[in-house]
């Protein structure tokens, strides 16, 4: 309870810093100084040193997993924070606000990752969308901000419609909003759902996937993560993905049993298109912002895998996996945003003009391709054996490598573009603070390519 | 100690190599760490007792996966052909300009960790860490300091490459699953008893990956672009050691754990390795470029030592292990007299050059000894492992061989049609001003040449080397 409190009072706390202070880069400091309380506060929660209680009456439960993933997120937002501070003041004239927003969607994730009933997991949805809508909008002199929120905020409120209905559905069948598995007849050990509780879990899902942007729910991704202002798309496709993620396995853990044998087929083919789409039209970008849009949907359909095998394997997976995309991807976006061309021929030859700036770009394409030595391998790795210890399943490994090997062609044309290619890539002013964060961050990503169990260590001790 | 020195040397020394600036001081880093690696390895070999030569330490204990090292014959001989390529490379190269030179060691240095890692990992996931490793900077390496077509031509390679690991990861992870510790280790491996229509589906997993690297026809397209393309120091690392990557992983990462499916596909793999060598043969001998010539001539080697891999045959393996070092000797030759070539003269074209014996004495009788190695001739290196896999080959099937023993000849045409076309006949523009060889290459070429000749009178060293592997390797039959 510790973080969803403190999250939306360092929101409120944000908002009022803007009126105190004029000085923009004072705000990015506060928030920073927040984010470390909120690690430090959920830290505490975690090991039951301080927390603070509220009957929630069921509705809300907070276990390891979901306190662990809460610390890394803030964590990220953190890296987020010092990599781009500078950037978000940039964005537009309500530094504060944005900064503000951003608390919000925390105080949205917190709920989502200890939701125990379907009206927190609505609330926590909603928490965390409408701060979206209006930072996909904060650039609003530029038209494609506007019609990437506009197009976001429509399709979400749709989405959320199908999620209410969902939900109605759902307890109309069960007669309770918390999540108790499906009930099962005593004599066959087979479970007799009724139409409703798996029409409403159908109505769950696809709002879901919605969210995580999975195939064929994943139209609206590109032009909203192409339009918003490249920093608030950094962490949009980064931190709130991976909470969304968070959200679909703890629904689905528990009420997949009622679709039977049906919900791995259906889930098999939503994996793979969500793969295919993703990864084949990444091929044919010419904008590196957009590539990084469509490799985030084929990056979902290996998180999807979490949702496919729900066993041990994928609880650690999809929080090595969230790690490692949210690191190379803010990493990435960091550089992104100082380039002043966003096509792939913008990064021609970056390498001799800012070669530190080339070489941890190339760290993190390897860690999203999931090459050796870095975190990429390793969440990649997770992700496949938890299929093949499911067992029966190997033939969707096989596609899923397929793929990964078809994510190789784009990411390393950005590669290309910086070392091999002959160019003058021109970038906003670099500072010496920006390389050595980056160098961290790269680091880091190496780091975790060698010794994943340093994520995982965290989870279980 | 030994295995983690080997691999610690070559890459702290590469780190450091991206600093440096100053071109001679990264060429003599370069040179003092394959020197130093060199001095590892034959201290190692030779002169350390066993114990020393395995390593064992946790990594990853929640997946099972140790970080254990562990040298046999086989990596024995291996961890040595690349210990010594590595600073006749250096030596032979000396002297040709590269822009970042630093970078350019650095990179190569990395490409030998790799390499000492995949031969020594006992360990599954290991392996398979350094098996891509060594790709990484070879793919830097092609790209940046290579021929015109560098880019599109790397990236072939890459992908073909990188679509194989990913087969043999599927197959790794398919096996850690059926292993009783739950574990990635070598012994673990083995003891999984597959049943047989499983190993006939993970085999194909692991050999895609292998055959790739190899590489065997039909999957031979990227080689010979590749090894056109890049500089002519990495093309040495690709041809003389990284293709018996995939040759050592056959005999360790694939025979041992399925030998049912190996039996069953053994028919099928010898034709298609035969094909390979007949149809590499055919077009070496159409080539003009020496380059192109050495790649389809060294498709032919391999396709001979993956046939016989698979004939199951005792003598034919031994031929395998001792073919395995002197192809690695003799192919680095061959690239050291074509670069020597190139550098001097800028071209590559056979239809360019000619009468070069009058112009460069000490060069032509040099590559005549190496071109005689690359036909096997007796007293060279090349004949007795030749002989012994023919010897294989032969009670395996005596009409494979027969079709196998043409690509000798076929070798000698295209091997003396080379000699012949550059080195003898008049002389033309362009090597109408030619001058011997410089002092570094003369030096690696006459190392080279001494091996050639000493191994080819006594090989009974490189026998005795690897004969556990093999008696380990037959023992599973």
């Amino acid at each position: 309870m510790n973080a969803i409190i403190l999250s939306a009072l360092l929101g409120v706390v944000m908002m009022f810093s803007g009126i105190l202070t004029k000085n923009k880069s004072v705000l990015k400091y506060i928030a920073a100084v927040g984010l470390l309380l909120l690690i430090a506060f959920n830290v505490m929660d975690t090991y039951a040193i301080f927390k603070f209680e509220i009957n929630s009456r069921g509705l809300l439960s907070f276990e390891k997993f979901g306190l662990y993933f809460n610390t890394l997120a803030f964590a990220a937002t953190f890296i987020y924070v010092l990599l781009s501070g500078s950037d978000i003041e940039r964005a537009g004239i309500n530094v504060a606000e944005y900064f503000a927003l951003i608390f919000f969607v925390l105080c949205g994730l917190s709920i989502l990752s200890g939701f125990n009933g379907m009206l927190m997991l609505f609330l926590g949805i909603e928490i965390l969308s409408i701060p979206l809508y209006i930072l996909t909008g904060s650039d609003k002199r530029n038209l494609k901000s506007n019609e990437a929120a506009l197009k976001y905020f429509l399709m979400g409120s749709f989405t959320t419609g199908i999620m209410l209905m969902g939900i109605a559905f759902f307890y109309g069948a069960t007669g309770s909003f918390t999540l108790n598995a499906p009930p099962v007849i005593p004599t066959t050990g087979m479970v007799n759902p009724s139409f409703l509780h798996v029409g409403g879990l159908l109505l769950l899902f696809v709002a879901m996937a919605f969210k995580v942007s999975a195939a064929p729910f994943h139209f609206w991704t590109p032009d909203v993560y192409d339009g918003a202002p490249s920093v608030f798309t950094s962490f949009m496709a980064t931190i709130v993905k991976a909470a969304g993620f968070v959200a679909f396995i703890r629904l689905f853990q528990s009420q997949a049993i009622a679709l039977g044998p049906t919900w791995k087929i259906i889930l098999s083919i939503v994996i793979i298109l969500t793969l295919m789409i993703g990864n084949i039209t990444a091929v044919f970008q010419q904008s590196v912002k957009r590539m990084l849009a469509y490799s985030s949907i084929a990056q979902a359909g290996f998180m999807l895998f979490a949702l496919f095998s729900s066993n041990d394997l994928a609880k650690e997976g999809i929080l090595l996996y969230s790690v490692a995309y949210s690191l190379a991807t803010i990493g990435i976006f960091a550089v992104l945003i100082k380039m002043d061309d966003y096509t792939f021929d913008g990064f021609n030859g970056l390498s001799k003009s800012h070669p530190v700036l080339a070489f941890t770009t190339t760290v993190f394409l390897l860690s999203l391709a999931g090459i050796p030595l870095t975190a990429g391998f390793f969440a990649k790795y997770y992700m496949l054996a938890s299929v093949v210890k499911e067992g029966g399943s190997i033939w969707l490994v096989i596609v899923a490598l397929f793929f990964a090997a078809v994510s190789v062609y784009y990411y390393f044309r950005v590669i290309q573009a910086m070392y091999f290619k002959e160019g003058d890539a021109t970038t906003a002013p670099i500072s010496g603070a920006f390389k050595l964060a980056l160098i961290v961050v790269a680091g880091l990503v190496i780091l975790l390519g060698i010794f994943p169990s340093i994520i995982l260590n965290g989870f279980y001790f | 100690m030994i295995p983690v020195l080997l691999i610690l040397l070559p890459l702290l020394t590469g780190i450091i190599s991206f600093f440096i600036k100053e071109e001679n001081a990264a060429k003599g880093w370069g040179l003092l760490s394959a020197v130093l690696t060199l001095t590892v390895a034959i201290a190692g070999v030779y002169f350390y007792p066993a114990a020393q030569l395995s390593f064992d330490s946790a990594w990853l204990p929640s997946l099972g996966s140790r970080f254990a090292m562990s040298m046999d014959g086989m990596s024995k001989m291996l961890v040595l052909l690349t210990a010594i390529s590595f600073p006749l490379i250096f030596i032979a190269t000396y002297k040709n300009q590269y822009k970042n030179p630093g970078s350019f060691y650095a990179l190569m240095l990395l490409t030998q960790t790799g390499l000492m890692g995949v031969f020594v990992a006992n360990d599954a996931l290991l392996f398979y860490f350094f098996w891509e490793l060594a790709l990484i900077p070879v793919y830097f390496l092609c790209s940046l300091w290579g021929g015109e077509k560098r880019i599109a031509v790397t990236f072939k390679f890459f992908i073909y490459t990188f679509i194989g690991s990913l087969m043999m990861l599927a197959g790794i992870l398919y096996m850690y699953f059926q292993t009783a510790d739950h574990s990635f280790a070598w012994q673990s491996f083995y003891n999984v008893q597959l049943a047989s229509e499983k190993q006939l589906f993970v085999f194909w997993l692991f050999f895609v990956a292998f055959a790739i690297k190899m590489p065997i026809f039909p999957f031979h397209t990227w080689q010979p672009d590749a090894y056109e393309q890049s500089p002519t120091a990495t093309t040495m690392v690709l041809s003389g050691i990284m293709v018996k990557m995939g040759i050592f992983a056959v005999i360790k990462w694939l025979l041992p754990f399925f030998p049912t499916a190996s039996d069953q596909f053994a028919q099928w793999i010898i034709l298609l390795s035969v094909i390979g060598m007949l149809y590499a043969s055919l077009i070496a001998i159409r080539q003009d470029d020496i380059k192109r010539l050495i790649a389809y001539s060294s498709i032919a080697h391999i396709g001979l030592m993956s046939a016989t891999l698979f004939t199951g045959s005792r003598v034919g393996l031994e031929g395998v292990m001792i073919q395995m070092f002197n192809h690695g000797i003799n192919v680095i030759g061959l690239w050291i007299v074509a670069d020597a070539i190139e550098q001097q003269l800028g071209t590559r074209k056979f239809s360019e050059l000619g009468g070069l014996a009058q112009k460069a004495p000490s060069l032509a009788i040099l590559l005549v000894v190496m071109a005689f190695a690359n036909i096997a001739l007796p007293l060279t290196n090349a004949f007795i492992g030749e002989f012994l896999m023919f010897n294989g080959l032969f009670h395996y099937n005596i009409w494979i061989t027969a079709v196998a023993g043409i690509s000798i000849i076929l070798a000698a045409v295209y091997t003396l049609n080379m000699v012949q076309k550059v080195f003898y006949g008049n002389t033309t523009d362009v090597t109408s001003n030619a001058i011997d060889i410089s002092g570094n290459i003369r030096l690696a070429l006459v190392i080279l040449v001494v091996l050639v000749i000493a191994l080819g009178v006594y090989p009974q060293p490189m026998i005795d080397l690897t004969k556990d592997t093999v008696g380990a390797t037959m023992a599973g039959k």
